[in-house]
């Protein structure tokens, strides 16, 4: 029976579990391993005698190099964090105020306001770049940082809103209450006493909004169009193909590079993703 | 001067009328415990006077101010709740002084103020710590003495100690007891136990369905129930009920039902007289049936079996069934009977119930 | 029922006193808003409703004017009705878009719930480097989906594929496959992506809302007889119902208005067989500069993402009513 049960684990779980693994990871192995590998082993010819693609006995940081020194590319990074943190930063602030309301006090309307946020969800970005291009020239952002800025917050709030809405109905009503006898009004009550309460929450929101201001990708190809504005993801499709050619070692180092901060971000803050990531369908 | 006054003070919620009706004047340092079952508007009331719940009519002052417009911070009181409410990102210290701080005392008076309340209710060696490394018995200390430190003209309490086990409730009964007699501030207490009520209030305030069934001290809740539902609500075990009948036999009135026969007391017959021929509620506390002896007037005597005997030490609790009526006695421990014996039991006339079957009012 | 009111001593009696009613001495109007509940929650919801109302009202609005005229870059146009309607609608490149997006978001998403639902079930047990593995499966998530996309590019190169050259030294195949040089293969291949991509989404959240099912209930259903299979199918299955259905919403949502998968992944091509409707709308409007045709094309993702969240809403209120 035991010998049995062994077996079973082996072929039921680790083995899927593996194969899951291994197909999540292979692709950003392969990126990174493309970056440092030298130009003649990526585009050696397959019938060639010693062609090992898996790894590399040179390695080489020539690729990585000629990113950061001869593109934008420093510039990008700092253009998509820059651009992520504050059109974050907005998002909160809209979020936090917002899923307070919506939470916690009582007004006309305050159904039809909720659902309104979330229908707000069923009109992608995707449908609305085309008007919207036009529009953000005739306020003159065109080609600004300020033009993703001000547009982002539009897929970044409803998820903050939904996210700390939910957070704060975890909280009990007595906190304020107290709050409010003890000489608060309703909005210092709010401030001293829930947000505090919600920083876990907030960080949540917060990192989940920060990776999706890193994805997004057709508002800024439309609204940027000189190299130096861009962000990483426009920066690397359109600037690092010269003509037809594409120079897979640049652009690998490129992909890796780009992601670096987000993971990295991510990485220290695993929880609170995860939470923002449930808490967000949850609500 | 600290009274609160209530006047036709009504709570709607939408379809709902949770408070009819109620009119109350607390005075100045009275301590005043509302008490009655889930749902009787006690909590809506006192929220009301605290400014948490709108006023759907009537008037609440308290001191010389009519508050119905005023925030509640700006209604100088303090309430504790029933799970406490400590702010779960302060320290103890810093829960305490908040009140203060939004009022903009100077640090000084701050510290002197919290480290007094401490003092009193014992809790100086937790000053620096979080609620969460705290027990129940010390976040509802700390409850208190946050409310304290502000010294309010009035404390609301909305059954801080239900969410105790009952060891501590009764310790903190008595430390709040102390602590009234102690600081001597009006004081509105909300509990469903009528114990607490009992053993904490100057007068008590009953309610049941939105209304205020009756306010008075309370022994004379207790000795003079306005109704059924106070007289079988105050007292544990509860207020023994029979239906009888008024009837006439041999020029006087008796109450009766199948199996259960007693005299109507000289002093109620004249009350009782119109109720002749109908039917009426008689009421009789367990504490007030005894095993009969010669000396128990016959009149006030009857026959019942015993179904269940519950001896629990300091006293015996007889479940007997007198006729198709079943009742608890409440007799002395060297008490000696068994099941299925049949008694003889004696009431005191003189602390006889009789209610109206249709108004339940005390006749 | 009214009972009189039988006072103790100190009860009120008719005293008519006429009390002085407080007044808000000294409160300035600003704080009198932060206090009261209606005034707050709209200065608290404006920030959020002008945002929203400036670039996602506005814009939808525009763009449906935009849809019924002729405007293409530097040059305003008028009304035409639904003319670019029913010349998207005669277009074959744009039927077969359509259809690719249809295609595609089936696909995806049913693999997505699939691989999804299993990994969730794998990661539901204890094992050692459990956070380090659920940690990590969630990279093609969190990683910007253009660069990934990139390197699936890379893999699935014609010259110079590793999938290829795998299959090719194990014996597999014998000449190269197609990955992106067919139509129907790089559709194939988007789908995989995007399966790769978006599984981890489905793969947490029905974690998150596995590990809310009461393991009480698989042991009784266990000590019932009911084997692994059958204990997923009755037991896990309809409580994971709800919080399925609100993801494939929002995967439903996401993949049919993709973008950049397929812009980077082939372009639309190769000869527009890979079209989705977002990009060819960008082809068109942006690329082409027909902003009112552009704006038509898009907006026929929205009767279909309605009708997909109105059904799916319906399903859940039965679900959670019954």
């Amino acid at each position: 029976m035991v010998i049995e049960r062994r077996w079973k684990t082996w072929v039921f779980f680790y083995l899927p579990l593996t194969l899951f693994v291994i197909g999540t990871l292979f692709p950003f192995y392969w990126m990174f391993i493309t970056a440092i590998r030298p130009d003649a082993e990526l585009y050696r010819s397959w019938r060639a005698v010693n062609n090992a693609p898996f790894w590399t006995l040179q390695p080489t940081l020539a690729h990585v190099n000629d990113l950061l020194a001869k593109t934008t590319f420093p510039r990008w990074l700092w253009n998509t964090f820059f651009i992520a943190v504050v059109s974050t930063g907005i998002s909160l602030f809209c979020g936090l105020l917002g899923g307070y309301a919506l939470a916690r006090l009582r007004f006309p309307m305050a159904g039809m306001l909720g659902t309104s946020i979330f229908v707000t969800y069923l009109v992608p970005p995707t449908l609305l770049f085309i008007p919207l291009a036009d529009i953000i020239r005739s306020f003159q952002l065109g080609n600004t940082p300020w033009a993703l800025i001000l547009t982002y917050p539009t897929f970044l709030i409803p998820f903050c809103t939904w996210l700390l809405m939910g957070y704060f109905k975890t909280i009990p009503r007595e906190l304020e209450e107290c709050a409010r006898i003890d000489g608060a009004t309703r909005f210092g009550a709010m401030v001293r006493i829930i947000f505090p309460i919600a920083v876990p929450g907030i960080l949540s929101a917060g990192i989940f909004a920060f990776t999706l201001s890193w994805n997004e990708f057709i508002y800024a190809l439309v609204f940027l169009s000189s190299p130096e504005r861009k962000t990483v993801p426009v920066g690397v499709v359109s600037e690092l193909i010269r003509g037809d050619i594409y120079f897979w070692g640049q652009l690998m180092a490129g992909a890796l590079l780009g992601s670096v901060p987000v993971a990295l971000v991510y990485s220290f803050f695993v929880e609170y993703y995860v939470t923002g990531l449930t808490g967000s369908v949850k609500g | 001067m600290a009274q609160v006054v209530m006047k036709d003070l009504n709570k709607k919620y939408d379809e709902v009328h949770a408070v009819k009706d109620v009119n109350l004047h607390i005075r100045d340092k009275e301590f005043v415990v509302l008490v009655g079952p889930s749902g009787c508007g006690k909590s809506t009331t006192l929220r009301m006077v605290a400014g948490l719940e709108e006023i759907t009519a009537g008037e609440i002052t308290i001191g010389d101010r009519v508050v119905n417009d005023l925030p509640p911070k700006d209604r100088d009181i303090a309430m504790v709740f029933q799970n406490y409410a400590l702010y779960p990102h302060m320290t103890v210290y810093d829960n305490m002084a908040f009140g203060l701080k939004m009022r903009k005392f100077p640090k000084a008076e701050i510290q002197k103020r919290v480290q007094e309340a401490a003092e009193i209710l014992g809790i100086h060696e937790l000053l620096k710590r979080k609620p969460r490394q705290l027990s129940g018995g010390q976040r509802q200390r700390v409850a208190v003495g946050r409310a304290i430190v502000r010294h309010p003209q009035v404390f609301l309490f909305d059954e801080p100690l239900s969410n105790l086990d009952a060891k501590l409730r009764v310790q903190m009964r008595v430390e709040l007891k102390r602590l009234h007699d102690r600081l001597e501030t009006t004081a509105i207490y909300v509990t469903h136990d009528q114990v607490e009520a009992m053993t904490l209030g100057d007068r008590v305030v009953v309610m049941k369905d939105g209304w205020v069934q009756q306010v008075g001290e309370p022994l004379e809740l207790y000795s003079r129930p306005a109704n059924r539902f106070v007289a079988g609500f105050i007292g544990s075990p509860a207020m023994n009920f029979a239906d009888v009948t008024i009837g006439e036999a041999g020029g006087v009135l008796w109450a009766e039902s199948p199996g259960f026969r007693v005299k109507v007391p000289p002093p109620r017959v004249d009350r009782l007289r119109p109720h002749k021929g109908q039917r009426v509620t008689l009421g009789v506390r367990p504490e007030d049936l005894h095993l009969a002896s010669p000396t128990h007037p016959a009149d006030y005597t009857f026959d019942a079996t015993v179904e269940v005997v519950e001896p629990l030490g300091s006293e015996i609790l007889l479940d007997i069934r007198a006729g198709n009526t079943p009742m608890v006695a409440r007799v002395d421990p060297s008490v000696r009977v068994k099941v299925h014996e049949t008694v003889r039991l004696a009431l005191d006339p003189e602390r006889l119930h009789f209610f109206d079957v249709k108004t339940e009012a005390n006749i | 029922m009214k009972t009189p009111l039988a006072g103790g001593a100190g009860s009120a009696t008719g005293v008519q006193v006429a009390l002085p009613r407080s007044r808000a001495s000294g409160r300035s109007g600003l704080a009198r808003a932060l206090e009261h509940e209606q005034l707050l929650a709209a200065g608290l919801l404006a920030p959020t409703i002008i945002l929203l109302g400036l670039f996602i009202a506005y814009p939808f609005v525009m763009g449906v004017w935009l849809s019924l005229s002729d405007t293409s870059v530097g040059n305003p146009g008028r009304f035409v009705g639904l003319q670019n309607f029913v010349k998207a609608w005669q277009d074959s490149i744009f039927r077969t878009a359509f259809g690719n997006t249809v295609f595609y978001t089936f696909w995806a998403t049913l693999f997505k719930l699939a691989l999804g639902m299993w990994l969730a079930l794998l990661l539901n047990r204890h094992f050692r480097g459990k956070r380090l593995v659920r940690a990590s499966m969630l990279l093609p998530f969190i990683i910007p989906t253009v660069l990934s996309t990139f390197a699936w590019r890379w893999m699935f190169d014609p010259t110079f594929s590793v999938l290829n050259w795998t299959l090719y030294k194990t014996g597999f195949i014998v000449t190269k496959l197609p990955f992106l040089s067919d139509g129907t293969w790089a559709m194939w291949c988007a789908i995989v992506i995007n399966t790769w991509r978006g599984m981890p989404f489905f793969a947490i959240t029905l974690l998150a809302g596995l590990q809310t099912i009461n393991p009480d209930l698989h042991e009784a259903a266990s000590l019932d007889g009911a084997n692994a299979w059958r204990r997923f199918w009755h037991v896990t299955w309809p409580l994971l119902k709800p919080v399925t259905l609100v993801v494939v919403v929002f995967s439903v949502i996401q993949t049919f208005s993709d973008f950049q998968l397929i812009y980077v992944l082939t372009g639309g091509g190769p000869a527009n067989s890979t079209h989705l409707v977002a990009t060819y709308a960008y082809q068109i409007g942006v690329a082409t500069g027909l902003l009112g045709e552009g704006a038509a094309i898009s907006l026929f993702m929205l009767p279909v993402l309605l009708i997909v969240v109105w059904a799916q809403l319906r399903y859940l209120r039965r679900l959670e009513g019954a």
